[in-house]
């Protein structure tokens, strides 16, 4: 971009991450930047690479849950149960109403934290410090419950092959009802406080734009692929467990800026806590587990399932050899899909977009590196 | 004139006082700014050391002392040294000059405001220098950065100070608040305030203008590199340039110690001044609070394309008010009808699109309709 020919300049190359504060865990961009424009970008991945599918292969089908909690440690539920989906799709198991009503439950409470932990930690992308705690005051109130329900906060191994692990506190019904107004209010606050800021509209609209047949082509899926205008829902367009039971708006952008891809995301959290409120009113009482054998040892056979993430579209493709283990597993990470039109986006950006379009991918790196 | 050994005596006196005064109020503001925001931000900010926290900042001042100061490798070490110091002084000189009440002054200059522009543009050189010496990416980027801000930002913030000397008549401070006895500049120019109180925001790096150091772009910027006493005192002279915008605020627009109802002893006039001046820095807190932070495309184009073209304007009110001699209210009438244009257009070209786009989506949401239960 230099203007005197005869002057030769060498564009800055500019190492963001892996310890860079908002690469959103250990990221590494290399930038080249002119100036504070982008000329190119190269992601870096794998400093979080733990063998996760390699792992699965040495744990019995029961232990693999725990591996997919530390997929995506942000959204925990939402792991486990595609992975159970996938291996009772493999036995024919009929899952318990109540178990997928619990399912659900907690599945749609765990993408309002994770779209929490989003619209927070996006503010600190752009530079605004106060949003970050009240996101996480109110998703605070939603690791509460799983400490009730399940022992655990964040690593939770609650879904079970067939059901869940146990039945869920006597106070649990009431406790979520309350927990649903105190999050609407917590969700409408960050809302109000965030969403047509005049400083946040100016760092967001018309940045990192990508638009549908590009979105389609990188492969992105969830709240990226719906800004772009995209009405792609896997519980709407391949309905599992109680889905088909649930009236939910899937909220649709038009632009696919930055601005798109974080309304989808606030919007979607008031549809889950809708789902939840719904989800309280047809659940009924009955058993949690179906009769099974204590562990699981599906017939030899393949299986492809797929489910709606907070992040995306998460696929298990899952081999079984008739053995306890699984033969093979591949998961096919929202993230790491989502990441690859990073580049695309960056086109001509500044480097204060890097950080704002990075983070509106809400990437998690445990679940891009695996 | 010749200077004697009591003079001596008396100036250095009166700079250690000074310079005591300053870190009581930079201590005092990092409490408050940390209580504020925590208030803010549903938390209860410091409270362990000492009565309500209170002592948190003398704690934190021990530790920055008695920390490691790394110089990293490649640095340029003279420099390295001395930027913190060319950020410093200019913030600190400046106080020279700057009234706390009638006679409460270390030495009261007729070209007041003037030493004040002419001192306080020196602190981009440290900056830059400090950006430059540290050999670091994030830091040279930071350096530029604040190059190119405070520049831009000196143009709106010496044109208002023109407006406001305009209508004092006088370059001096205390003539200045002495023109606002009975009505404050910021009801007579309440664009001048709007315009003086953002490219100050800017000239001090705060939010939404904290882009030299913006921690989720350039991760600290020009102080990147600093630790210890060094980054302590980048660390001093910016709460005391915070402090300075909001008592120029306090002096320029809001009267200084003067209120409209007659003289206040000097006492009761400092402490009014003060509290005026808290007031301010509790309103940059807010913003801090609130704001995210500007694209630098973005803060250069407000400065270049609407502040400096409102200053000229503001400067070009007051000249005509004055000129024809026209009653105040009228500039009143004048800076609020041209500071209702740049509102205008942001809410029309920038939130009302918004808003619409959010409402259009909305309807165009899919929705899923449950089948009907058997």
């Amino acid at each position: 971009m230099t203007t005197h020919p005869e002057l030769e300049t060498v564009d800055m190359m500019l190492n963001m991450g892996p310890q860079h504060p908002s690469t959103h865990g250990v990221f590494r961009m290399v930038l080249w930047i002119d100036g504070e424009r982008i000329v190119d970008m190269e992601p870096h991945i794998g400093y979080l690479h733990r063998g996760s599918e390699k792992l699965c292969e040495g744990e019995s089908y029961g232990q693999v849950v725990t591996l997919f909690d530390r997929l995506d440690y942000v959204s925990n539920f939402n792991n486990e149960q595609v992975f159970c989906r996938a291996v009772e799709r493999l036995m024919d198991i009929e899952v318990p109403e109540r178990a997928m009503y619990i399912r659900t439950i907690l599945c749609e409470l765990n993408r309002v934290a994770s779209h929490l932990l989003f619209l927070g930690t996006y503010a600190l992308d752009a530079g605004a410090m106060t949003p970050v705690l009240y996101a996480f005051r109110e998703r605070e109130r939603i690791q509460n419950l799983y400490e009730a329900v399940s022992g655990a906060r964040m690593m939770h191994n609650f879904i079970r092959i067939g059901g869940i692990k146990e039945e869920v506190p006597a106070d649990f019904v009431p406790r979520v009802r309350q927990l649903l107004g105190e999050l609407r209010r917590g969700v409408e606050e960050c809302d109000n406080l965030l969403t047509f800021n005049e400083v946040f509209l100016a760092r967001t609209r018309g940045v990192g734009v990508i638009d549908s047949d590009t979105a389609v082509s990188y492969g992105l899926t969830g709240p990226c692929l719906r800004a772009s205008g995209l009405a792609y829902d896997v519980r709407k367009d391949h309905p599992y467990e109680i889905y088909p039971n649930i009236s939910f708006t899937v909220p649709v952008g038009e632009y696919g800026d930055c601005w798109d891809r974080y309304w989808v995301r606030v919007q979607e959290a008031y549809q889950s806590l809708n789902i939840v409120e719904q989800c309280l009113g047809q659940m009924t009482e009955g058993p949690i587990m179906p009769q099974m054998r204590r562990i699981a040892r599906p017939p030899k056979g393949e299986v492809y399932v797929h489910g709606e993430n907070p992040r995306g579209d998460i696929g298990v493709y899952l081999v079984s050899d008739g053995t306890d283990k699984p033969y093979r597993l591949k998961v096919r990470p929202p993230s790491y899909c989502n990441l690859t039109a990073l580049r695309h986006m960056m086109k001509d950006a500044f480097i204060a977009d890097a950080v704002v379009i990075l983070g509106s991918l809400d990437i998690v790196l445990g679940e891009v590196d695996r | 004139m010749t200077v004697t050994f009591t003079d001596v005596i008396l100036v250095t006196l009166a700079l250690l006082s000074l310079l005591t005064g300053l870190s009581v109020v930079v201590l005092s503001l990092t409490w408050l700014e940390r209580k504020f925001l925590g208030r803010l931000q549903a938390r209860v900010g410091p409270t362990r050391v000492g009565p309500m926290g209170l002592l948190q900042p003398i704690a934190d001042a021990i530790k920055l002392l008695f920390k490691e100061d790394v110089i990293p490798g490649g640095a340029d070490k003279v420099l390295f040294w001395l930027a913190p110091l060319l950020v410093f002084v200019p913030s600190f000189v400046v106080w020279i000059t700057i009234p706390f009440a009638r006679d409460v002054v270390i030495r009261n200059l007729d070209l007041g405001l003037f030493f004040f522009i002419a001192f306080s543009v020196l602190s981009i050189v440290g900056l830059v220098l400090a950006g430059w010496s540290s050999a670091s990416k994030y830091a040279i980027l930071g350096g530029f950065r604040s190059a190119a801000q405070l520049i831009s930002y000196e143009i709106p913030l010496i044109m208002t100070i023109l407006a406001t000397v305009m209508l004092a008549g006088s370059m001096n401070f205390i003539d200045v608040v002495d023109g606002q006895r009975t009505v404050p500049y910021a009801v007579l120019m309440p664009l001048g305030l709007v315009i003086f109180f953002i490219s100050g925001l800017a000239e001090i790096g705060r939010t939404p203008f904290d882009i030299y150091f913006a921690e989720s772009e350039v991760v600290g910027g020009p102080f990147v590199e600093y630790s210890g006493a060094h980054w302590a005192v980048f660390f001093l002279a910016e709460y005391i340039n915070t402090f300075m915008v909001a008592a120029l605020v306090a002096l320029l627009f809001l009267g200084g110690w003067s209120w409209p109802f007659g003289d206040l002893p000097s006492a009761a006039a400092m402490a009014l001044f003060l509290a005026k001046t808290y007031l301010v820095v509790l309103v940059i807190f807010w913003i801090r609070g609130t704001y995210p932070r500007l694209r630098i495309d973005q803060l250069m184009s407000l400065s270049w394309k609407v502040l400096i073209p409102l200053s000229f304007i503001n400067i070009i009110l007051v000249a005509v008010q004055l000129f024809y001699g026209w009653p105040a209210w009228t500039l009143t009438l004048m800076s609020l009808a041209v500071l209702a244009v740049p509102i205008y257009a942001q809410i029309r070209y920038q939130r009302i699109p918004a808003m619409e786009r959010a409402r259009r989506y909305a309807e165009r949401g899919i929705v899923q309709r449950a089948k009907v239960r058997s």
